[in-house]
């Protein structure tokens, strides 16, 4: 009967999950959507802003990013940067990267925004700057709140190919302890679950923000 | 047309040709808009107002010719025979002396109204915020919104939004103020509230105008010339008494005639239905044969 799925195994694997979860998944996951919120938004304001032939340049890297795997890139840096340690390696690897998602969908946000918002400020002066900051940027952004919520929760289930430059994280930390015990079922079907646990919350908490964050009509 | 006296106009189009493509809008337009004048443009959609009013907000670029701004050229100058652009700072320090209010609004959503009022001049010209809200304060009186300070644009109708906008553009004591069609968007009950706003406007400062309009009625009361434009030309200009009471030309009479009549008497709203007792020949009536010589039909500008 206990072949399948062992309780006590499952009760003796989870704190060694949850620490994989606290001090990896999570850290990884919250740095790096700053990451990628704010470099993503610069991304996309210097993609509209610089002269062509920069703003092409960077069109071809954010191509280049999004086109290839993110466990090349990972095991790319790891390779490439022997002097930085993993963890770091990871969160800037997934920052960078998910920073190309977002550049585009902040992209669409800005482009959402009406013509006639960026006429409104010439015909009163604003400079550039507060142009972008007060008037471009909170309105782009708000329409983009789900989208980046929904490539968070995306980079969030990506954290297991961290095992690929050995960052023990939530999968590796359940790996390690079922190879200990012989038996993997209990400490995966955990992980899932704890996935489970953490996303649809924070799916939830996306669209309760996008609601608060809608324009009062 | 040149400005009376020598006198340095508010506006002065030289040579201006304006191109989309290969549509060309404007081909070598010249006029000038006196200080403290209000002119009305007219004409039928597509002839090109539009795109003179966004032309002197710097909207568009002009394909050629200048536009000066109290004799200083606005984006282009003539230097040694050559037409240079002028750099971009020059074009903001002029552009702050004028404003404009679009037909759809354009407030920002994301401010509340006392905060798109204050933002330009508290980050453009500086102003302390203490004092661009009491100003603020002021111009929502004027516009009858005292009481709307704090809510967002997107709450308000779109008669009371079009108020705002009046008011955030006067925050900026603009010597040119650009109306085009402002009250195109809004409900036919609406717009004589917006309007009676410009009108108190119009008597209580003595800002420019430039302004595009279909309700002939305020053209006639706020305005001191208008301009009849058709396929991007002056085909007509005139004081609003000549214009509504004998417009020279079959092409102005006929697009009064299709933008104001009443559509059953066919007589103008300021003028007495034809037939009435007393009444002056109308001009404009359909049933009445032109009186004008038909030698302006390609409306050489004048
Ligand atoms: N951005 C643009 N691109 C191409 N054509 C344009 C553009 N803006 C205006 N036009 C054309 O220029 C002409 C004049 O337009 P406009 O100035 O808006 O006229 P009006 O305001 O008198 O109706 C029209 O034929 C219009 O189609
Ligand atoms: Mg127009």
């Amino acid at each position: 009967m206990n072949d399948i799925w062992n309780w006590e195994l499952a009760w003796e694997a989870l704190p060694t999950l949850l620490v994989g979860f606290f001090t990896v998944t999570l850290l990884v996951t919250v740095v790096s959507t700053a990451i990628a919120a704010i470099l993503g938004l610069v991304i996309a304001i210097a993609r509209r802003s610089a002269p062509k032939p920069i703003a092409a340049v960077i069109r071809f890297v954010i191509d280049f990013i999004r086109m290839t795997p993110i466990v090349v890139q990972l095991l790319f840096a790891y390779y490439a940067f022997t002097n930085i340690d993993p963890l770091t390696i990871g969160i800037a690897v997934f920052g960078i990267h998910y920073s190309t998602y977002m550049a585009e969908v902040y992209r669409a946000g800005i482009e959402s925004v009406p013509k006639g918002q960026w006429e409104a400020t010439t015909a009163l002066s604003m400079s550039r700057r507060r142009t972008w900051v007060a008037v471009i940027i909170p309105q782009a952004v708000r329409a983009t709140v789900p989208a980046l919520g929904n490539y968070a929760i995306s980079m969030f289930k990506d954290t297991p190919f961290l095992l690929s430059i050995g960052v023990v994280e939530m999968v590796q930390a359940g790996l390690v302890f079922g190879g200990n015990h012989f038996k993997y079922i209990e400490a995966i079907t955990l992980a899932g679950i704890i996935f489970l646990l953490a996303s649809y919350p924070t799916s939830l908490l996306i669209c309760r923000l996008e609601k608060r964050l809608a324009f009062r009509n | 047309m040149a400005a009376p006296n020598g006198a340095v106009p508010a506006i002065e189009f030289r040579d201006v040709q304006k191109r989309f493509g290969d549509t060309v809008v404007l081909d070598g337009l010249n006029f000038t808009v006196a200080k403290g004048d209000r002119v009305t443009l007219i004409g039928p959609s597509g002839s090109g107002k539009t795109t003179i009013l966004r032309l002197v907000m710097t909207l568009e670029d002009l394909t050629d010719g200048y536009i000066f701004i109290d004799g200083e050229p606005l984006t282009h100058a003539e230097v040694d025979g050559e037409r240079v652009e002028l750099k971009p700072k020059h074009k903001t320090e002029i552009r702050k002396r004028i404003g404009m209010v679009f037909q759809q609004f354009n407030l920002f959503p994301n401010m509340t109204v006392i905060e798109n009022i204050i933002e330009a001049p508290v980050h453009v010209l500086g102003m302390s915020k203490e004092d661009a809200i009491e100003k603020a304060r002021g111009l929502l009186d004027q516009v009858g919104l005292a009481d709307k300070e704090d809510a967002h644009p997107l709450e308000l109708s779109g008669g009371q939004q079009q108020r705002v906008a009046i008011a955030r553009a006067l925050a900026m004591d603009p010597e040119i103020l650009l109306l085009d069609e402002v009250t195109s968007a809004l409900d036919p009950e609406i717009v004589g509230e917006v309007l009676g706003i410009l009108k108190d406007v119009a008597e209580s400062t003595d800002i420019t105008m430039l302004i595009v309009t279909h309700e002939m009625q305020f053209a006639r009361d706020v305005s001191n010339r208008i301009l009849m434009f058709d396929g991007g030309r002056i085909v007509e200009e005139g004081t609003p008494e000549e214009f509504f009471t004998n417009p020279k030309e079959q092409r102005t009479r006929d697009f009064l005639q299709a933008v104001v009549a009443d559509p059953i008497t066919g007589a103008l709203p300021w003028q007495p239905a034809p037939g009435a007792s007393g009444t002056p020949a109308a001009p404009a009536t359909p049933t009445t044969p032109s009186t004008t010589s038909t030698t302006t039909q390609d409306g050489d500008p004048l």
